[in-house]
């Protein structure tokens, strides 16, 4: 069952081993930290040296992210009737008005209906995939599923001039679709080879048991091995997800307008009117919000044993 | 209810054989036993009965249908595994009601409730009903697993050895619960076990198997008192049968060069002197293990007996069995 270690640690081990940890959250959390914080300095404050630790909060980094801007001379704006919001005031105080919504959120759903595209789809073919190779005998299976590994041995990008070109062709160029079926090959061969390995911890017991008790072959792996299979397609979404949604080089490449995500459309923001590393930073902040809730809603998941001890070995 | 018929059943895997042409007919409503070491091949034959797995040659009939090509469950059979399979994702209740649930039965819920409710009450499993599955000990996992097939009414009960791991008080229970389950319902029942009395006490007919092949079926009676051979003599009986020399006590049968006493047949005060090198007190019986010549005997005394170690004891066969070289019986 559990392991249990001979003695119970001291309390100055725990503590000590407590400190550790500790420290060792700080390290990782210090970027997060810093790219939240930078979101709301005002630009001056953000290149400011030595760095603001202590600074007065602006939201000037979220308005500028979510707007499209234009300056006008002095007497113009003053011409202005009073401004309706504080985001327009804000805007104004700077010399500039607000002359619509930027493409950042558009961008971001196009990063949500890839990414989450991908990774269902990954998960769907993968599951079924491993599945099969888990379970019956499949002609030259070592070899299928050394090919299917092989293409993750080279860096994905090495293939984007034939896939640009394949894309250009069959007019997947741009497109939703094409985004989604491009991350859904990189990301197979990792769902595929994770999948199977937790799917080979499922004692085959389960579906024979299920066989015998009137189910059929799917109904079998439905009912009984994908809910024990939950663990493991949990934590190859969270890696799925991860990669299609912070992939640069392919999105980059093949998207441009309608299908362009959120991480090749964060730079752009850098060269319009200045260094505004407020709205970069304000741009990052919010494309971490899906996949941080995404794991804390599987987190149960990741965490929970279910296949423990109901088989005796 | 339902008549099984092996016939000629072989199975390999790989190179190992399992089963070789293994003819048995199972009769409707009896309690068949299968005795055999690891690896003699019971389970496989389970597994072929279930439509688990596929016979390489041969054809399983149920109720006079060839079934060779239904999947389990169109075979309407029922099977205790062994390592108990419970679903661990499941609650006791909903293992058990599992099979009830298939869209072979679809049982409406009022009727689930009901079975499984009197199913766990025979099982003694009532007030664990709640629990996840993993959150059982071996002997209630094992409960669950024997509830989850009598909840259903199959044409076959197929247990694999599903007492084992239970304690003495909870076996002896459960053996003549099992029995009284099987006989009121007038099921078939092929029941894999290493335990004698198991056997003795719920078959009516019990399958011999050595490496792979079916060496002898008759009642239990009859494995016990005539056997074919020192093979079939050795499954059941406990103290197991003593192999001697056939000569040790005199003249033999023509081509017998063993001689096989269940420690009830040996007769004590005459006879051939033996050393006592242990006692042991059951309370209803007592073992005397004697050493004769060369060769250790065992044999039951008196309950009461006063020997002891290092005593002299003198004894001689009584009904006998003989062996020839091959460990046929030779009568």
């Amino acid at each position: 069952m559990s392991s249990f270690s001979v003695t119970e640690p001291s309390k100055r081990q725990k503590w000590f081993a407590g400190s550790l940890v500790i420290l060792y959250a700080l390290i990782t959390i210090m970027p997060l930290i810093w790219i939240i914080a930078t979101g709301f300095k005002s630009p001056s404050d953000a290149i400011a040296y030595p760095p603001k630790v202590f600074f007065e909060p602006s939201m000037e980094g979220y308005v500028n992210l979510f707007t499209s801007r234009t300056r006008l001379p002095a007497e113009e704006l003053a011409a202005l009737p009073p401004s309706e919001t504080w985001y327009q005031e804000l805007v104004r105080d700077n010399g500039m008005v607000i002359t619509g919504p930027s493409r950042y959120g558009q961008r971001f759903l196009n990063s949500v209906i890839i990414g989450f595209g991908s990774t269902f789809l990954s998960i769907f073919l993968g599951t079924l995939a491993a599945y099969g190779f888990s379970r019956f005998k499949v002609p030259i299976k070592d070899d299928l599923l050394f090919f299917i590994l092989s293409t993750r041995m080279m860096p994905p990008i090495a293939v984007a001039i034939p896939i640009f070109l394949m894309f250009r062709q069959i007019g997947l160029s741009d497109s939703h679709l094409g985004m989604i079926l491009l991350y859904t090959a990189v990301n197979l061969s990792l769902s595929v080879w994770l999948l199977k390995g937790f799917i080979d911890e499922i004692p085959l017991e389960y579906e024979e048991a299920a066989l015998i008790d009137g189910y059929t072959r799917f109904q079998a792996f439905y009912k009984v091995v994908l809910p024990q299979a939950a663990t493991g397609i949990a934590s190859t979404a969270i890696f799925c997800l991860i990669f299609a949604w912070n992939e640069y080089a392919f999105a980059v490449l093949l998207t441009s307008g309608n299908a362009q995500t959120a991480p090749p459309f964060i730079p752009t923001i850098i060269g319009a009117g200045g260094k505004d590393w407020p709205a970069v930073a304000a741009g990052a902040t919010i494309f971490l919000i899906p996949v941080m809730i995404f794991t804390i809603l599987l987190r149960k998941h990741l965490l929970s044993g279910i296949t423990f001890g109901a088989v005796r070995k | 209810m339902a008549e099984v018929v092996l016939n000629g059943i072989s199975k390999s895997y790989g190179d190992q054989v399992a089963l070789e042409n293994v003819s048995l007919t199972i009769p409707d409503g009896s309690f068949v036993v299968l005795l055999g070491p690891t690896g003699a091949g019971k389970t496989t034959t389970l597994r072929m009965v279930s439509g688990l797995d596929q016979p390489d040659n041969g054809e399983i009939l149920i109720n006079g249908q060839a079934v060779n090509k239904w999947t389990p469950a169109q075979r309407n059979v029922a099977m205790v595994f062994q390592q108990y399979s419970l679903y661990p994702h499941l609650t006791v209740r909903d293992n058990l009601a599992f099979p009830l649930r298939s869209p072979i039965l679809k049982t409406p819920a009022d009727e689930i409730t009901r079975k499984v409710n009197d199913v766990a009450e025979v099982l003694q499993i009532s007030h664990k009903l709640d629990n996840k599955a993993t959150a059982l000990s071996g002997g209630e996992m094992q409960r669950v697993s024997i509830g989850r097939a009598l909840v259903r009414n199959p044409d076959i009960f197929l247990m694999d050895e599903p007492l084992s791991s239970l304690d003495a008080k909870l076996r002896s229970d459960l053996r003549i619960e099992l029995k009284r389950i099987q006989s009121s319902l007038g099921a078939t029942m092929l029941y894999v076990t290493h335990d004698q009395v198991e056997a003795m006490t719920m078959a009516t007919h019990v399958g011999v198997l050595d490496h792979g092949k079916l060496v002898q079926f008759g009642t239990p009676r009859e494995i016990y008192e005539d056997p074919v051979s020192i093979y079939s003599a050795s499954r059941l009986g406990t103290p197991k049968i003593n192999v001697l020399p056939a000569d040790l006590f005199g003249a033999t049968p023509a081509g017998a060069v063993s001689i096989g006493l269940r420690p009830e047949h040996i007769r004590t005060g005459e006879g051939l002197a033996g050393q006592v090198t242990r006692v042991e007190h059951l309370g209803d019986q007592t073992r005397v293990h004697l050493r004769v010549q060369t060769h250790d005997v065992i044999t039951l005394a008196d309950v009461h007996t006063t020997a002891k170690v290092g005593d002299e004891m003198l004894i001689s066969p009584q009904n006998p069995l003989y062996f020839n070289a091959q460990g046929g019986r030779v009568k």
